[in-house]
């Protein structure tokens, strides 16, 4: 982008193909003027006359003891896919319309929810966390407890290790952005640090992994390496600034900032110091990647860089060529992501994206970028890099490297296919 | 001496014993953990490992296994452990090492039968976890392992026998390489 030679009109250079222009038109605040000069589409019509509307001519609603959203939000919710039993409800996902929310952070009510035994009604009051096995020390804290030591808040993205796993199929299937990618969210996470409570229960020099234990009716447990717990991992009891919700593990949830979903374990009650992994059926029959040759890794921990793009997607059309602001999600469960680049046809060529600040580690960052869409059929991607240098790969050689039968931690680059009136679905390029 | 020298100097005495008989970290952090001994804790440890630390008395076979699965599992899994609604247990065998959709069971994908044990007992049945026996914990893995071919029908699964199973694909798993 350059200036004219009246020195003030910014001149618009397409910074990569099919109408991918340069992210620099949002941070200078010039894409008024730009969009006019790459020149596509005819303007709005002429707005109607103004009016006053009938909810400036009477009293507003009383006020309410805790805020909802406007009932002209009510498609904005979780989707709930069916059960595979009907007799056992609690069985399932609860997935974060990320198409219809912008920023960063998830509303608490719209948390992704994985459970895999209901969701428990616990008593703050009649909880407990234990801290035992190879420790001096084994302790059990009342929440009361809990809550009177130094706190720590981090935002920090948690991912179900299942997450776009339909992606895993040999074809691309119909779904929008909450079907496939919905088992993502982001939250300020509010606790203690696990570490201050395993320095008082006296950590043993054998000790290597801590067993995690939800107070759920399946007694979900995961084993996390002690390392992690004494590194980044908070016992929580506030979610954007609330106590944690029920869904999410209320009243406390171990988050492990980057890590597989379901190791930020829920209902916390039980922390077993070991010497080896305990083996839990969600770390041998279930969160285990297999491979083509038969072998399956264990012990998949970080979330590793992932981008998605939430805006154009699937049920938002588009309507009628011209300007659009692409926008998307990135993250990465081992740092700060470092770049997003956006493509419009396929991954022929690709753009930068803007981050929008903050970019925190192991928290997803708000990407956009300026497009001007000519109408024709169109496949917008994004392929995110992170601190480390790790760059998300292309489906083929993801595929390449983990045959179809992975399901879990699918990071390959996605994207959706525009058709020429202006409709998106889920496709590979 | 003045009531508040006294004071000061009960408080110095108090601070000199804390000092001398606590951790050095118990003036950095709270400690608001209560102690617990680890007998009065074992209600709470169901955790079992690999090698059966953890199992608990009692025993079962195949044949008592399959009036419990009948009775408490049958409605989910299916005849036989074949599955559906819910999860298939039994089968699946060649379905791993294969470009085909693997069938991931109890018998052709679970590494250690400690989990089977562990999991019936802490989620087991859905609908009322934690309600079955050690004995009945012990037949209905019994009856699996055995619809799985891993064991006779008549032989006893307990602390000392489970541990020994060899799982099929124990040898399945691999750490990942990042």
């Amino acid at each position: 982008m350059g200036k004219s030679r009246d020195g003030r009109t910014p001149r618009v250079e397409p910074a990569a193909g099919n109408g991918i222009l340069d992210r620099r038109l949002f941070l200078e605040g010039a894409f008024v003027a730009a969009a006019g000069a790459a020149g596509a589409a005819a303007g709005p019509a002429r707005a109607e006359p103004l009016a006053v509307a009938r909810w400036m001519s009477e009293p507003g609603a009383a006020l309410s003891a805790y805020g909802q959203p406007s009932r002209f939000e009510s498609k904005v919710v979780r989707s709930l896919p069916p059960p595979p039993n009907p007799a056992t409800q609690g069985i399932g996902t609860a997935r974060t319309p990320l198409q219809f929310l912008n920023g960063t952070i998830t509303p608490n009510g719209l948390h992704f929810d994985r459970s895999h035994s209901g969701t428990p009604d616990i008593d703050p009051d009649q909880h407990r966390l234990l801290i035992h096995g190879l420790v001096k020390r084994p302790l059990v804290f009342t929440l009361d407890a809990l809550a009177r030591y130094p706190m720590q808040s981090r935002t920090s993205f948690i991912e179900c290790a299942g997450n776009s796993g339909a992606l895993y199929g040999a074809q691309a299937q119909p779904g929008n952005a909450q079907a496939i990618h919905g088992l993502l969210s982001c939250a300020e996470w509010t606790g203690v640090r696990l570490a201050t409570l395993l320095d008082e229960a006296g950590v043993e020099p054998n000790a290597q992994w801590v067993v995690a234990e939800g107070a759920d009716a399946a007694a979900m447990s995961r084993s996390v390496p002690l390392a992690k717990c004494m590194d980044d991992a908070l016992v929580c009891l506030y979610q954007n600034g609330e106590r944690v919700r029920p869904s999410n593990g209320y009243p406390i949830r171990l988050l492990l900032p980057g890590f597989e979903g379901n190791m930020n374990v829920k209902w916390l009650r039980r922390l077993k110091l070991t010497a080896e992994p305990v083996m839990a059926k969600d770390e041998t029959s279930k969160y285990t990647i297999l491979l083509a040759d038969g072998k399956a890794w264990q012990f998949v921990f970080p979330m590793e860089v992932k981008s998605i793009i939430t805006h154009p997607s699937p049920g938002l059309a588009l309507h009628g060529p011209g300007f659009y602001e692409i926008s998307g999600l990135a993250w990465s469960g081992k740092g700060r992501v470092r770049q997003v680049e956006v493509s419009a046809d396929g991954g022929k060529s690709w753009a930068p994206a803007a981050l929008q600040e903050p970019v925190l580690p192991k928290a997803v960052t708000r990407f956009r970028a300026p497009w001007q869409w000519d109408g024709a059929p169109a496949m917008l991607q994004s392929r995110a890099t992170d601190d480390t240098g790790m760059v998300q790969p292309a489906r083929a050689q993801f595929i390449a490297a983990r045959g179809l039968r992975g399901f879990y931690h699918y990071n390959a680059i996605a994207g959706w296919r525009i058709d020429e009136k202006g409709e998106a679905s889920n496709a590979y390029a | 001496m003045p009531m508040h020298d006294r004071g000061a100097a009960i408080s110095a005495l108090i601070c000199a014993v804390l000092i001398s008989t606590v951790p050095a970290r118990a003036a950095e952090t709270p400690h608001f953990g209560q102690p617990i001994a680890p007998d009065e804790l074992t209600a709470w440890d169901i955790s079992i490992g690999p090698d059966g630390a953890g199992l608990p008395p009692g025993h079962g076979t195949p044949k008592e296994g399959e009036a419990v699965y009948v009775a408490k599992c049958q409605a989910c899994h299916g005849e036989k452990g074949r599955g559906r609604p819910n999860d298939v247990l039994v089968g699946g065998f060649g379905t791993i090492v294969s470009d085909r959709p693997a069938v991931r069971t109890v018998g052709s994908y679970w590494p250690y039968a400690s989990t089977l044990f562990d999991y019936v007992r802490r989620a087991m049945p859905f609908n009322a976890p934690k309600s079955l026996t050690s004995d009945e914990v012990y037949a209905v893995s019994a009856y699996i392992l055995h619809l799985n071919g891993l064991i006779g029908a008549d032989d006893v699964l307990d602390a000392q026998s489970l541990p020994k199973i060899k799982m099929p694909n124990r040898d399945g798993f691999i750490p990942f390489p990042r």
